[in-house]
């Protein structure tokens, strides 16, 4: 792709693409860290090496279109808007995150940015983006719902009933599938039988169906403008298999040694971040000068986000208690 | 005040909502053309037409998944899983994503979700279609779980838990639909949620039950008053929450009580209520707390085999015999 290829967009486009991508990277890098340090607990799964693909797909949406996620989701956070401390506090479990700490890494909300979840059940999540696209439609609006999930999922039940459901009433939906090449540490060329034609999988269900290099930013985000704008003039849902690679483990706490080593050393050359960094130099659109800058502003985002995590509140006890119902309180709070 | 049936109250709650409030919509397995697998929906879809009345395809999660979506979108659909057999299928979306989301979001999303489903064995379906298993729904927090016996009860129950913004699980028996009973005529009419009804009083047992089986004790009551045992009976209406201070109070006035439900009896709901009830009222019990449950297999098809599997009357006036006489 040329920079005469995406006419629309200028430097400072551009380069808030390149800001979105890094701040992603550093602020997986530095929750590593925040959990071997031990302030962020349990389940840790960063997005390195896919942020091209939240970067690109998600800022061709509009603000009152809706996301729906899985549990690889810091970065579609971060892309959509979500502050790198509300996020960061939010994987401490602090009183301070997105969720005030009740939902962690894997079940990032926002209401005002309609992020409506990380789902850590793998397929689930389709099926709530099925139910938010039917809503859609039945109040006869525009928006478009966007759903992230990855090749695992492909091999759910849950991915099939919405993939007939949104394809069989034609609802606003894009099922984008980020194909990293494992459901956690199982090659899907074991478990996929379509794992190399992914996308036509759709085929069945007579889906508009497409694949996109996702470790390009533009790539992606050219494509998504054009499915973006058929969903929403109603041409019914689309598929999107995105190719990528996790460049860690599954979670913080897999070392990932069941994948061979050249396919690790080949995508270690595809990283988005350096391919669209070389992008930027060749098409002499940034300097060396206008990377360092964008760099620092990161380095310092995080580590202000880690710093105003450690020094965010606990939740308070009550609020073990609270928002179980919205109309009542929960059964069993001891007097 | 009019009599009507059962399937009648549902229908009528159901037209009423739909007429009401568009936000409401309906969507489960042939609730179309078909009519619903118990008439409830008849004529439904002739009348809203398709986009009121969603015709889904057999899949059970993506009904629950789809209305857990929609109602995160401001809509408050009323989905229906045509069995609670069926409600397995959709378990994920009904525990890990409908019972969840408001907590893990930290409040920032609700879920008005109404699951209607259809409970209770004894109509000859077999092991599969024969099942009771409201009272696992009601061992998870952020559901309410809602069991209703009556057409009153029905449309008092129903009526309250559309002005709820949470998910319910409203739970019908298949051997209700034909039954009988008094409407009210007022719109106004509300059961509140969590609120048990005393349906008789005695002063020798308490007979507790939920959904058919609370008719079931009722019964067993009327062959318990011939014999001089006068039984309070309580009908629970909801699993969650709870209305145990009602239990509590009878169990402390009649000092024995029964549990009576349909299900099997290892990890059935019944067995919490005989913990609850031991632990607010321990000293005020004449007799161990006792239950009345399905038999521990699975339900046979064969009908004088399934009629042995369940409570019956006599059954429940039995055991309840067996704790005032001691014997």
């Amino acid at each position: 792709m040329l920079k005469a290829d995406v006419p629309e967009l200028n430097k400072s486009d551009l380069l808030g693409f390149y800001r979105q991508m890094k701040l992603i990277r550093e602020f997986e890098r530095e929750s590593e860290r925040q959990y071997t340090r031990g302030n962020i607990k349990g389940f840790l799964h960063v997005y390195n090496g896919e942020e091209a693909i939240a970067v690109g797909a998600i800022n061709t949406l509009r603000p009152d279109d809706y996301i729906v996620t899985h549990y690889r989701d810091h970065g579609q956070a971060l892309a959509r808007g979500m502050t790198s401390n509300e996020v960061m506090a939010e994987l401490m479990g602090k009183a301070t995150g997105c969720s005030k700490g009740k939902g962690g890494s894997m079940h990032l909300f926002s209401s005002d940015l309609n992020f409506m979840g990380g789902y850590a059940i793998v397929g689930g999540q389709l099926c709530i983006a099925a139910g938010l696209a039917l809503a859609v439609q039945y109040r006869g609006d525009d928006q478009v719902v966007l759903c992230f999930f990855g090749d695992g999922a492909v091999n759910e039940g849950e991915f099939h009933e919405a993939m007939n459901l949104a394809a069989i009433w034609n609802l606003p939906v894009i099922f984008f599938c980020e194909h990293n090449l494992y459901g956690m540490g199982a090659s899907s060329k074991e478990t996929l039988v379509m794992w190399d034609s992914l996308h036509e999988m759709a085929a069945a269900y007579g889906m508009s169906r497409y694949e996109v290099d996702g470790n390009d930013v533009l790539e992606v985000r050219t494509l998504m403008q054009k499915i973006n704008a058929e969903v929403r003039s109603g041409s019914g849902p689309a598929f999107v298999v995105a190719r990528t690679y996790r460049l860690r483990g599954h979670s913080v706490a897999d070392p990932a040694n069941y994948r061979p080593e050249d396919e690790v050393d080949y995508w270690a050359g595809q990283d988005p971040i350096p391919r669209f960094r070389e992008w930027l130099t060749d098409e002499g659109i940034a300097t060396v000068e206008d990377f360092e800058e964008i760099d620092a502003s990161v380095d310092e985002e995080v580590v202000v986000a880690a710093e105003f995590g450690e020094s965010s509140p606990w939740p308070e006890t009550a609020a073990l208690y609270d928002d179980v119902y919205t109309d009542r309180p929960t059964e069993g709070i001891p007097a | 005040m009019s009599v009507i049936t059962y399937r009648d109250a549902v229908s009528s709650v159901l037209r009423e909502a739909l007429d009401q409030d568009d936000r409401v919509f309906l969507m489960g397995e042939d609730i179309g053309p078909y009519g619903g697998a118990f008439a409830v929906t008849k004529g439904f879809w002739e009348q809203y037409g398709k986009r009121r009345i969603k015709d889904s395809p057999l899949a059970e999660s993506v009904i629950v998944g789809a209305g857990v979506g929609a109602a995160m979108a401001g809509l408050r659909p009323v989905v229906e899983l045509m069995t609670i057999n069926f409600s397995l299928l959709a378990m994920d979306q009904i525990v890990n994503h409908a019972a969840k989301i408001r907590y893990m979001s930290g409040g920032q999303f609700s879920i008005p979700l109404i699951i209607r489903t259809v409970t209770g064995a004894g109509a000859s379906v077999g092991a599969t279609h024969s099942q009771s298993f409201e009272g696992w729904y009601a061992s998870v927090p952020g559901l309410t779980v809602v069991t209703p016996s009556t057409p009153r009860d029905v449309i008092g129950l129903f009526r309250s838990c559309r002005e709820l913004n949470d998910p319910v699980m409203f739970v019908e028996h298949i051997l209700l639909y034909g039954t009988r009973g008094e409407a009210p005529d007022s719109g106004d009419f509300r059961i509140p949620i969590g609120q048990a009804d005393l349906r008789r009083t005695g002063s020798d047992i308490t007979l507790c039950g939920y959904s058919r089986m609370a008719l079931v004790a009722a019964q067993a009551a009327d062959i318990l008053a011939k014999e001089g045992i006068e039984a309070d009976v309580i009908d629970l209406r909801c699993l969650r929450p709870l209305d145990m201070d009602t239990v509590v109070t009878s169990v402390k006035k009649t000092h024995r009580a029964l549990m009576v439900e349909e299900t099997t009896r290892m990890g059935g709901f019944a067995g919490e209520l005989v913990s609850q009830v031991q632990e607010e009222a321990f000293e005020y019990l004449d007799a161990p707390v006792g239950r009345v449950a399905a038999a521990e297999v699975p339900m046979p098809y064969s009908f004088p085999l399934e009629q042995q599997a369940i409570p019956s009357p006599e059954t429940v006036a039995a055991a309840a015999r067996k704790l005032v006489n001691g014997a």
